[in-house]
């Protein structure tokens, strides 16, 4: 494909989805949502098959339905934009452009769940939003008294800490603790902020269900793929030859993917956030970008041959021993084991076969750590390990 | 301001109950720009809290330093993509600009040069924030630029 | 109460709802190893060693916090959880400055065992031991950082327990420690010295500082006249830390043990406990006298000041409180003034040439021992505190075994105590003894409390109130007459702190309390013996009960040497010898 035939295939692909970033009356969806059943409103989340887009992909329906039946004095709703996984940027745009979409989907999740109260996490570093978001809260809320809406939106703001974006330890830092994941069970939709139900979803599944309350669920469903309904905003970076925030279908392949946005010298893709999985060239074209294949909260990182893969690895755990929460052992101890096994392997001091035992590691990493960081945050080791091993250690 | 008043506005602002311990801080920290021990004291007593708690809560949290911290603080993403893209080149042009290293701060106290994880414009790297306002595209000229703007008193 | 119904390594067990995994495997006998876990405390889930496999879920669970569900089907050994464990238990160690051979705590260290069960390898990762330099400012509490495998069990006893959190968990990721407020010496900030944190430390990064080659030195310098008392509730610990189980009373064999060791004069803390009881009981009397026949303002409730955890934590937390303290000094601070004066006078030695050594089921009275106060004899009054677990370490190294020793009787003039005495170990029991004596001088009769036994103030719940009629009083107490005298007791700081803010505010409707920094009292004390658990504590204030009960003796005015003492040195009780040497004044401390 010549720069010509990709951008019109990347146009093409964009104009399938076209949710997020659509103008739309958001006090008209408003209205409209609320004179409908919340059972109803519900019942269209969970048809549209809409998962959640911070990465995890909870099916969002269930999530709000399990609010809506839980018992409890008072019920909230958050908005998780406490984007802190490298690679994504999307909801900083989606906030920034899209605020009253974002509003008005945490309005309608009230009405459903019947909560009273919402409120937006946003990160530290996205501080210079803090004024125009507040400003908007503000206006949302005489409008919601003008409805007849018995819920208020406020911010709140991060400090700089990346595991505040899971979800408990997220409302941890809200009530003004140390922002450390809880254990689980209770569940978010039973126990959360305050200890009382609470809907916490991702600033773009907000935005995409109010969208589809907007167009209904089967326009929704109708994009992507079975297991992988509706569109999806990725956050491009690394070697790409177009960069940038881009609304795509779920369920591309990869090799499709790098085609549109590689350099033509792709050697590797980083799916997910330094979370996520490496994709080695040859995987390309087998792999699926959804939750059949490599679940994604939108990152997508880009590498070509001149980068090494080695470093790539060590910055991503530089990353998270740092934003490791540090209270949970094997995420603890075990991100700062894997990072100095790899410089040990490295400069010699530890042999090859030192590598398999922090695979190994890794492994328990991944079902003994409390939290999703720590489960996850292996992803990226294993398949580096994997499939560059001969950059690792040569 | 003095710092007790920077404590009792922020005390005013957002009242004391638990949940409003990080607006509270943070608004130390936008005016002070760092929570010194008094800082920290003086919260722990609003909240009826200890010491301790409060310290440790803070210090959970990157942008609630307990350190001494310049006017300007900067902070130069150091995560995947801005590294590829060329953020050693701008910690050596701000090192050399500031004659300071990484983590320390300018002995008038203007500015502080900081490391940081990922600020989320990966597409458009490498990134800083000098206090909350953010910079990206940044080459070494452009650094410099910047660091006069702000060392003429912007 | 609603059950459900489980199967753990295909065994089925029913158990109420709301119980964890880990509840579940112990009602049929499986041991889970756990680390971050600790009766006393809320649970965590942070050290993961208690991890175990549930059928159908692709993570290990936590079985210390998961609760159990219905149908569930978990496997505790299988080779996952095994591998888990092994590994996590490596990545402790890899934290962990493994001194073993040289640690004060082996042999009674939580990580090393399990280290040692799942033959975890301690170089199976890189060291990445904390290497800041240990913390040796208190003289109570060493902190050594390097040996911390963040497990948080002391964050939460300060917290949940002490309600002073001088400790909390701090920054994050691989920065994680726990520290003091800005990382200060713990000498510099809130801590109360109460070394309950000591009691529940998994590893050797909390500790007591020992002090057992000072005392041995002493002991070894035929020039020193070395006296040691032993405070009530060491009797009913020291047989747990030698093998002997909980619950025992070893008054016998712990003072051969002493005599064995080469110390001395062997007495005892409960002969200041029952003089204690004289002053403070005096001086309860006073205050209610001046209130009541409103010639002075008197100050209420009066709180008992035998706790040095108590007085530290008081100091710091409500500085405008202390007048409402009892001016009385601890017992052992009486009988150190007392040893270094009256009892050298008596056996013709020296005090200049005298060590006084005492052993507590405490911590705080090490730095109790060195308040600037605290050298009214012209000396310091007691030199060196050992904590039960230090005399245990020195009756080992001694090679005596305890358990065969004869019984023992304590040397006399200041060795003879009550029951009252003893039971100052157990939460109330100060109360109960000064009740049993200031009723009796009020009204000529016995407290009107079956066998004497004040039921009321004893237990372990946090705070007990309990409201005694004052009725046909002696001439002398006519003022009192008709009146309820209204006393509270508290242990754990955590309780005390409700009492305190009651008092605070004016509200409290007490003339007098008591209050214990520790949970059960000294008996939970932190120089107590490792481990501690609320079934533990019950045991040894059970067993002060018994040898109160045992006691010919069972009201501290009763004691014949407390009635020598007053006719030959002191007078009495407020006079002007007491104020000199028995009675203190407290300093009012910030809360950084």
């Amino acid at each position: 494909m010549n720069s010509d035939e990709k951008a019109k295939r990347l146009r093409g692909l964009q104009e399938k989805v076209n949710l997020i970033f659509r103008e739309i009356d958001c006090i008209e969806l408003l209205e409209r949502a609320i004179k409908e059943d919340p059972e109803t409103i519900i019942q269209k989340i969970i048809d549209s098959g809409l998962r959640g887009r911070g990465g995890a992909g909870f099916p969002a329906g269930l999530k709000w339905k399990g609010a809506k039946e839980a018992a409890g004095g008072i019920k909230y709703v958050v908005c998780n934009a406490d984007e802190g996984e490298p690679g994504t940027f999307k909801d900083r745009r989606i906030l920034d452009e899209q605020t009253d979409k974002v509003i008005t989907g945490m309005a309608i999740c009230a009405h459903a769940v019947n909560a009273t109260e919402g409120s937006i996490y946003l990160r530290g570093e996205y501080n210079f939003l803090l004024s125009k978001l507040s400003a908007k809260c503000n206006t949302w809320n005489t409008i919601f008294k003008d409805k007849g809406l018995v819920f208020k939106v406020g911010v709140k703001s991060g400090s700089g800490a990346y595991v505040c974006g899971e979800e408990t330890a997220l409302f941890e830092s809200m009530e003004g603790k140390r922002g450390e994941p809880r254990n689980k069970p209770p569940f978010p939709v039973i126990a959360g902020y305050m200890d009382e139900p609470t809907v916490i979803n991702n600033v773009e599944t907000l935005a995409y269900a109010a969208m589809i309350i907007a167009d209904g669920p089967e326009s929704f469903k109708a994009i992507g793929t079975k297991d992988s309904m509706g569109g999806k905003v990725f956050s491009i970076s690394g070697d790409a030859s177009v960069k940038g925030i881009f609304e795509l279908p779920l369920g591309m392949n990869l090799q499709e993917f790098v085609d549109l946005f590689g350099d033509d010298d792709t050697k590797a893709v980083q799916v997910g956030g330094s979370s996520g999985v490496c994709v080695p060239r040859k995987n390309f074209a087998d792999t699926i970008i959804g939750f059949e294949g490599v679940p994604t909260g939108g990152s997508m990182m880009l590498f070509n041959s001149t980068r090494s893969m080695y470093h790539v690895l060590e910055n991503y755990l530089e990353f998270f021993e740092e934003e490791s929460c540090g209270q949970c052992t094997p995420c603890r101890a075990g991100c700062q084991q894997l990072l100095k096994g790899i410089e040990a392997v490295r400069s010699g001091e530890k042999p090859l076969s030192y590598i398999e035992k922090l695979r190994d590691l890794a492994q328990v990493m991944s079902v003994a750590s409390k939290c999703g960081l720590g489960q996850s945050l292996v992803n990226p080791f294993n398949s580096i390990t994997r499939y560059f091993r001969e950059e690792i250690c040569y | 301001m003095m710092l007790n008043e920077i404590v009792s506005t922020a005390v005013k602002k957002f009242g004391v109950g638990r949940e409003q311990l990080l607006p509270v801080l943070q608004y130390v920290v936008s005016q002070e720009k760092w929570l010194s021990e008094d800082a920290l004291l003086g919260v722990a007593r609003a909240f009826d809290m200890s010491a301790a708690e409060v310290y440790g809560v803070a210090s959970f949290y990157s942008f609630l330093d307990t350190k001494p911290r310049g006017d300007y603080v900067i902070r130069v993403c150091r995560t995947v993509s801005c590294d590829m893209a060329g953020k050693e080149a701008i910690m050596e042009a701000l090192e050399k600009t500031l004659h300071i290293s990484v983590g320390e701060t300018t002995a008038d106290r203007k500015f502080t040069l900081l490391e940081t994880n990922c600020m989320g414009w990966c597409a458009e790297g490498p990134a800083m924030l000098v206090n909350d306002y953010v910079y990206t595209g940044l080459t070494p000229e452009k650094v410099v630029d910047i660091l006069q703007g702000y060392m003429a008193g912007a | 109460m609603e059950t459900i119904t489980l199967t753990i390594n295909d065994i089925a067990v029913e158990i109420d709802k709301g119980a964890t995994i880990l509840d579940a495997a112990k009602k049929i006998g499986i041991r889970i190893p756990t680390l971050c876990h600790h009766d006393d405390l809320c649970a965590a889930g942070n050290c993961r060693v208690c991890v175990v496999e549930q059928k159908g879920a692709r993570t290990l669970q936590a079985s210390c916090v998961v609760p159990a569900a219905e149908g569930m089907q978990i496997y505790t050994n299988s080779r996952k959880v095994r591998e888990a464990r092994k590994t996590v238990i490596e990545l402790l160690l890899s934290e962990h400055a493994g001194e073993c051979t040289s640690c004060y705590k082996s042999g009674n260290c939580e990580l090393q065992g399990l280290a040692q069960e799942y033959l975890a390898c301690g170089d199976a990762f890189i060291d990445i031991s904390d290497k800041s330099p240990i913390d040796i400012s208190s003289p109570s509490i060493i902190k050594d950082d390097s040996k911390c495998i963040r497990c948080l069990r002391c964050v939460r006893t300060c917290a949940e327990l002490q309600g002073v959190s001088a400790l909390w968990s701090t920054h994050k990721g691989n920065k994680t420690k726990v520290e003091t407020f800005l990382n200060k010496p713990m000498h510099y900030v809130v801590c109360t010295n109460c070394g309950q944190c000591v009691n529940r430390c998994p590893t050797g990064a909390l500790t007591e500082r020992n002090y057992i080659e000072e005392v041995w030195r002493a002991i070894d310098d035929p020039e020193k006249h070395v006296v040691v008392q032993t405070a009530p509730a060491v009797r009913v610990g020291l047989g747990e830390a030698l093998g002997m189980g909980s619950g025992g009373v070893v008054t016998g064999k712990m003072v051969s043990a002493l005599k064995r060791l080469g110390f001395d004069s062997v007495l005892d803390t409960d002969f200041t406990a029952d003089l204690t009881i004289m002053e403070e009981g005096t001086e309860l009397l006073a205050r209610l006298k001046s209130a009541l026949q409103g010639r002075k303002s008197a100050t209420f409730p009066m709180m008992t000041s035998c706790s040095p955890g108590w007085i530290k934590f008081i100091e710091h937390e409500f500085p405008s409180l202390l007048d409402n303290l009892s001016t009385c000094k601890s017992p052992q601070q009486m009988f150190g003034a007392l040893a270094k004066t009256y009892y050298a006078e008596k056996i013709g030695v020296d005090p200049a040439k005298m060590v006084s050594v005492s052993v507590m089921p405490c911590t705080a009275k090490k730095f109790e021992a060195n308040r600037p106060e605290m050298y009214s004899s012209g000396f310091k009054d007691v030199d060196y505190v050992l904590t039960t677990r230090e005399l245990a370490h020195m009756i080992r190294q001694a090679g005596l075994n305890f358990a065969d020793l004869e019984d023992g009787k304590f040397d006399s003039i200041m060795g003879e105590s009550t029951g009252a005495a003893v039971i100052f170990g157990a939460t109330g029991g100060v109360m109960e003894a000064a009740l049993r004596t200031a009723y009796e001088i009020v009204t000529g009769r016995e407290v009107p409390f079956k066998n004497l036994n004040i039921e009321p103030v004893r237990g372990m719940e946090g705070v007990k109130a309990a409201g005694i009629k004052v009725e046909n009083v002696k001439d002398e107490w006519k003022f009192l007459e008709g009146a309820e005298l209204k006393v509270a007791v508290a242990h754990g700081l955590v309780n005390a702190r409700k009492v305190m803010q009651e008092a605070e505010k004016g509200m409290s409707p007490y003339h007098f309390v008591e209050i214990m920094a520790c949970p059960g009292g000294c008996i939970g004390g932190g120089g107590q013996p490792i481990p501690t658990s609320p079934a533990i504590r019950l045991k040894r204030a059970e067993a002060i009960y018994e040898a109160d009960e045992a006691l010919p003796l069972r009201k501290s005015h009763e004691n014949p040497e407390i009635a020598a003492i007053y006719r030959e040195f002191l007078g009495e009780p407020l006079g002007h010898k007491s104020h000199e040497l028995l009675h203190t004044h407290y300093t009012p401390r910030n809360r950084t």
